[in-house]
């Protein structure tokens, strides 16, 4: 991997996210709802609500309009939200932590439980626990993030009352962190029992994330799997008398794991969009449940800022998934 | 083995039909009706902002509950709608009525410990009228002028002349602020730490999850019955259902009313649903097929009311020919449109539409938005197409309503609810029917000529009265159909005492253990 294909990846990252920061801003012109006609009481009469679109800067063309945000967002200021009248950027980058660890635990769960379904339903071809593995994955694919969120508070928050069914923390207890990544942060700092606290809180919002993707993962990687079982190397190492669980491990992994990682990595820019329903059921304070509010006001700052911020998070995350190809696919890096 | 994606969403909802079932095999009721220190409500909406006064938050009806539970608003309203003291004890008209008088009560002191004053409430008057401090209720305010602070009293003048303005000091953006500590901590330093003089102090808000209350011990109305209240901010219907059934919060509102109806019944677990002052209304536009008078008031007669509530809403609701609720100063129970297919019928064949000839118009609607609002405007649909009006649905989004409302273009029929807490007939029927009014779908002149004269009207008797003969004639010449009026349903802890609210506020101050 040089320096210079970085670069140029990074470079082409900007004109995709202003692309991106065009079209959101045009869009949320364009579609339905006016916040001021909104935010008016029954006895307002035309002039208020002319006088409430200049307060917000909605009185003017959408090419002042553009022109006014742009500049504002060269200078690092994203504009202040209507319905929370705070500066955007920090109330982004307040909720973004929560977001953030959320989509994490939910790709660990989804690679891990991915990888491991995958191998035993490989390894046990042909046998029960294939099949049930396979009938998890119709399963896991056919019911949609939202839907998974709603039986997982019917089972585990309701009929089995094991895990907590909404926030993040209990609301009773005080936690003395300095930064939003709670639990990387009680991570970090050795806190186990606050991590033991926080961890309940992530797990039914990240199983109901990850559940579509940890089939997806399963389905190609168990396909890969197949795929490099049937290989000369394979039949070599047999003949050799490697056992089944080490040419399976050692020698037909890494090399399923190039197509897999690529699905994995696309799926996981849908996991991270999914996170606006899944935590708006599970009352979890990440960006996702603040761009529902931010769209019932018609908050369009807010709604600008959010949306940008999941754009350059899915920019980065491409970024990520290609560099990692790179880094896993000799193929590609000496092509 | 493979499975359909209908065969998973059917066993998916097989299963989650047989789980509340297995439920009360496995749980003990016992200790759920039990109530503690800390109440806990699952609540459906979270302030955006905690300036009560300025932002779009501050007309959102949701948000009222929570604000209450930190501000005082000038004047109580009571759970009836009617007007009572607060922190202001006395207050009232002028004999002519051009002004308006409060009287600070005694010993009311700001969440810091300092006393309230006179001054204070000046200060926070003259807030409400700043034109550039964002209020989307400066409209109203506008007309306080002339703040005077005499002694114990605060008066203005009300001018141009308001005649609900002293209703509207109860309700939406009034709320109390110490002049001292916003001076001290800005604007910002607000938002991050509100401050009031009600019964609950702001503690900490964990934005989108929850908000937690301490109780205020000096609060002027007598020591607040929780030491810790807890506001979840649950907007999923669901989720909500979840949280009470598990016993995680000690009361939630606005659930379906078949969760509603199978959760009352439950061991340890209460409810009730109680009318409110939402109206299910639908917008009637004059421009279009219903600029004839013919179809507009086939339109109404054609619309079995009574059938909608019972079948769909399974009874909590209550059919309403007239935009004003019961509750309301100016309401009106003579005044009726009854449920008559056949003369929709010969209205219709008057005009030259038939079922087989029918007239056709596009009817908008909100789904979810409201409870069970799109199958309300698929029955109505229904209705009219059995005399000779075909209605398309077209569904959007409130905001989509609330952009076409301001721009005159709403379609022939929209559905929508009108939510007018301050019981005055200004607030509903006025501002629904006169032209000039973002908000208003029919634009008549001779709606205006009857309504400008009552917006002006200071005896509030004959107010009252003109009102009443308004109403008649909006229902007579089918301005507006008027549906139902909803119910609220709120699921508790049975060892919770609870008293509904018409406004449909859930006020903690109000509640405490039973017994």
């Amino acid at each position: 991997m040089s320096g210079s294909y970085l670069a140029k990846r990074l470079l082409l990252t900007l004109p995709t996210l202003f692309g991106v920061i065009v079209i959101i801003f045009v869009l949320l012109r364009v579609v339905p709802g006016d916040p001021i006609a909104m935010m008016v009481p029954p006895e307002a009469g035309p002039e208020d609500v002319a006088r409430l679109r200049a307060v917000y800067g909605l009185d003017k063309s959408m090419v002042q309009q553009f022109a006014i945000f742009l500049g504002a967002l060269a200078r690092g200021d994203f504009g202040t939200s209507i319905s929370l009248k705070q500066d955007v950027f920090g109330l982004v980058v307040g909720r973004l932590p929560a977001t953030l660890e959320l989509a994490l635990v939910s790709i660990v769960f989804s690679l891990a439980a991915g990888l491991a379904l995958a191998l035993i339903a490989t390894h046990l071809r042909g046998r029960w626990p294939e099949w049930l593995i396979d009938g998890f994955n119709s399963v896991a694919l056919a019911l949609p993030e939202f839907l998974w969120a709603l039986l997982l508070v019917l089972a585990l928050g309701v009929l089995v009352p094991l895990l907590p069914i909404s926030g993040r923390f209990d609301p009773a207890v005080e936690l003395p962190l300095a930064t939003q990544f709670y639990l990387i942060e009680s991570l970090v700092r050795g806190d186990f029992s606050l991590a033991a606290h926080l961890l309940p809180y992530l797990i039914m919002p990240a199983l109901a994330l990850s559940l579509p993707l940890i089939a997806v993962i399963t389905r190609v990687l168990k396909s890969s799997l197949q795929d490099a079982l049937a290989q000369d190397y394979v039949l070599f190492a047999r003949i050799n008398g490697f056992s089944a669980a080490r040419i399976l491990v050692r020698y037909a992994l890494p090399n399923a794991l190039i197509p897999a990682i690529t699905v994995a990595g696309v799926h996981f820019i849908f996991l991270v969009g999914g996170t606006v329903l899944v935590e708006l059921i599970f009352s979890y304070p990440g960006i996702g449940n603040m761009l529902y509010g931010a769209a019932v006001y018609r908050d369009l700052p807010l709604i600008q800022g959010v949306t940008i911020a999941f754009a350059v998070l899915f920019v980065l995350l491409n970024l990520l998934i290609d560099l990692l190809y790179l880094v896993i696919n000799p193929r590609v890096r000496h092509s | 083995m493979k499975f359909t994606r209908r065969q998973v969403i059917r066993a998916a909802g097989a299963s989650a039909l047989a789980l509340p079932g297995l439920d009360t095999l496995l749980w003990s009721h016992a200790a759920r009706a039990a109530i503690g220190d800390t109440l806990t409500i699952a609540y459906n909406a979270a302030p955006a902002g905690w300036d009560p006064n300025t932002g779009p938050q501050t007309t959102s009806p949701g948000n009222q509950s929570i604000y209450r539970s930190i501000f005082d608003p000038y004047v109580i309203q009571n759970t009836d709608l009617t007007l009572g003291p607060g922190v202001c004890d006395e207050f009232g008209w002028n004999a002519d009525k051009s002004s308006i008088r409060f009287r600070l009560r005694e010993g009311v002191k700001w969440q810091d410990g300092k006393l309230m004053t006179p001054d204070d409430i000046a200060w926070n008057l003259d807030r409400l009228t700043d034109p550039n401090g964002g209020g989307p209720l400066q409209s109203i305010f506008a007309s306080i002028k002339n703040i005077r602070v005499a002694g114990r009293d605060i008066t203005f003048d009300v001018t141009p002349w308001r005649a609900n303005m002293l209703e509207r000091m109860s309700f939406l953006g009034i709320y109390l602020i110490p002049p001292h500590y916003y001076k001290e901590v800005g604007k910002d330093g607000f938002e991050k730490k509100p401050m009031g003089s009600g019964p609950y102090m702001f503690d900490h808000y964990e934005r989108g999850s929850f908000l937690r209350l301490k109780a205020f011990h000096d609060y002027w109305g007598g020591k607040p019955p929780f030491e810790t209240v807890i506001f979840k901010f649950v907007t999923d219907a669901s989720s909500r259902v979840a949280e009470i059934e598990r016993g995680t919060s000690d009361i939630t509102l606005d659930i379906p009313y078949e969760e509603y109806d199978r959760l009352k019944t439950k061991p340890g677990l209460a409810g009730d649903c109680s009318p409110i002052s939402d109206i299910a209304m639908v917008f009637i536009n004059n421009e279009g097929p219903f600029a004839d008078a013919n179809v507009r008031k086939a339109a109404v007669f054609a619309v079995d009311k009574k059938t909608i509530v019972e079948r769909l809403h399974r009874g909590y609701a209550k059919p309403i020919d007239t935009l004003l609720a019961p509750q309301y100063g100016a309401y009106d129970p003579t005044i009726t449109t009854p449920y008559n297919p056949q003369l929709a019928a010969e209205l219709l064949a008057k005009s030259g539409y038939s079922r087989e000839k029918p007239i056709e118009l596009t009817f908008q609607t909100t789904r979810g938005y409201k409870p069970k609002d799109y199958e309300t405007v698929q029955a109505i649909a229904e209705m009219w197409r059995k005399v000779g009006i075909k209605a398309n649905i077209e569904v959007y989004e409130i905001a989509k309503h609330f952009e076409l409302r301001a721009a005159h273009k709403l379609a022939p029929a929209a559905f929508y609810n009108w939510g007018n807490s301050t019981a005055d007939p200004e607030s509903s029927l006025g501002s629904s029917l006169v032209s000039n009014s973002p908000h208003s779908s029919w634009k008549g002149k001779d709606l205006d000529e009857r309504l400008i004269p009552l917006f002006q009207e200071k005896d509030t008797a004959k107010r009252f009265e003109g009102y009443k003969k308004f109403d008649r004639y909006v229902a007579e010449n089918a301005y507006v159909l008027p549906l139902f009026q909803f119910y609220q349903p709120v699921i508790y802890k049975a060892g919770l005492g609870f008293k509904p609210h018409t406004a449909g506020y859930l006020l903690p101050f109000a509640m405490g253990a039973k017994g």
